[in-house]
């Protein structure tokens, strides 16, 4: 299960409103619970650096994420997922999704946007132990 | 001594430490060492042919060492190397 505020998931949905026809992409700091769950304290916003592709492909800069972790570790918190939108495509992984995916355990997360409006948001758990069996399951999102 | 930050996902193979601490003097060397006192963190790591996967970036404090001088850049003491697997993806 992810868990996070109503605010962090409007800011996320907002970014790909924002950026569409571009997809979004940002991080998810928080901290990993005793009961398997995740819990989202924050929404960092990230910058595509896809220039060629943005309409349908993101990449987020490996330094930013650097950055982010540090800044998130000194707060305590860590990477526990990521989130991107789908501009005028629906919010399920693409077998492209899946080939870059390797953050195991993290939380990846979509939204679809609909002529520039945020439709459905849905998360993704990267599942598996290593890149020949990963997978991702569905994940429940609930907004406290 | 330079240390090793460990992304969450791989710290399941570090005895669930967040940051490893390396005797080393290059960047090779820590990555050995690291795999070394953490055996299970080498096929995530690397290739069956011994190189680095495409997909893990290795940053030496804020630069990518590719661009510096890849495995033999010299480290100093209190540097950070940074393993980050890559985030990317798209609709199709």
């Amino acid at each position: 299960m992810l868990r996070l505020s109503q605010s962090a998931y409007a800011s996320l949905r907002q970014h790909g409103e924002e950026t569409y026809p571009h997809e979004c992409c940002g991080v998810l700091l928080g901290r990993f619970d005793d009961d398997g769950a995740k819990t989202v304290g924050r929404v960092v916003r990230c910058f595509n650096t896809r220039a060629d592709s943005p309409h349908n492909r993101y990449s987020i800069n490996p330094r930013e994420l650097i950055h982010i972790q540090r800044e998130g570790r000194e707060r305590g918190e860590d990477i526990v997922g990521f989130y991107h939108s789908h501009p005028d495509h629906p919010a399920q992984w693409s077998s492209t999704d899946l080939a870059e995916a390797h953050w195991f355990g993290c939380s990846y997360v979509i939204t679809s946007v609909e002529n520039g409006a945020a439709a459905t948001t849905n998360s993704f758990q990267l599942v598996g132990t290593d890149e020949a069996d990963k997978k991702f399951v569905d994940e429940k999102i609930e907004v406290i | 001594m330079p240390h090793i930050q460990i992304p969450s996902p791989l710290r399941q193979y570090s005895g669930k430490q967040a940051s490893v601490d390396v005797p080393a003097k290059t960047v090779g060397e820590a990555l050995a060492v690291l795999v070394s006192q953490h055996p299970d963190l080498k096929r995530h790591l690397y290739t069956e042919e011994g190189k680095l996967r495409t997909f893990v970036n290795v940053y030496v404090n804020d630069e990518d060492m590719r661009y510096l001088q890849k495995e033999a850049t010299a480290l100093n003491d209190g540097d950070t190397i940074s393993i980050v697997p890559s985030i990317a993806g798209g609709s199709f």
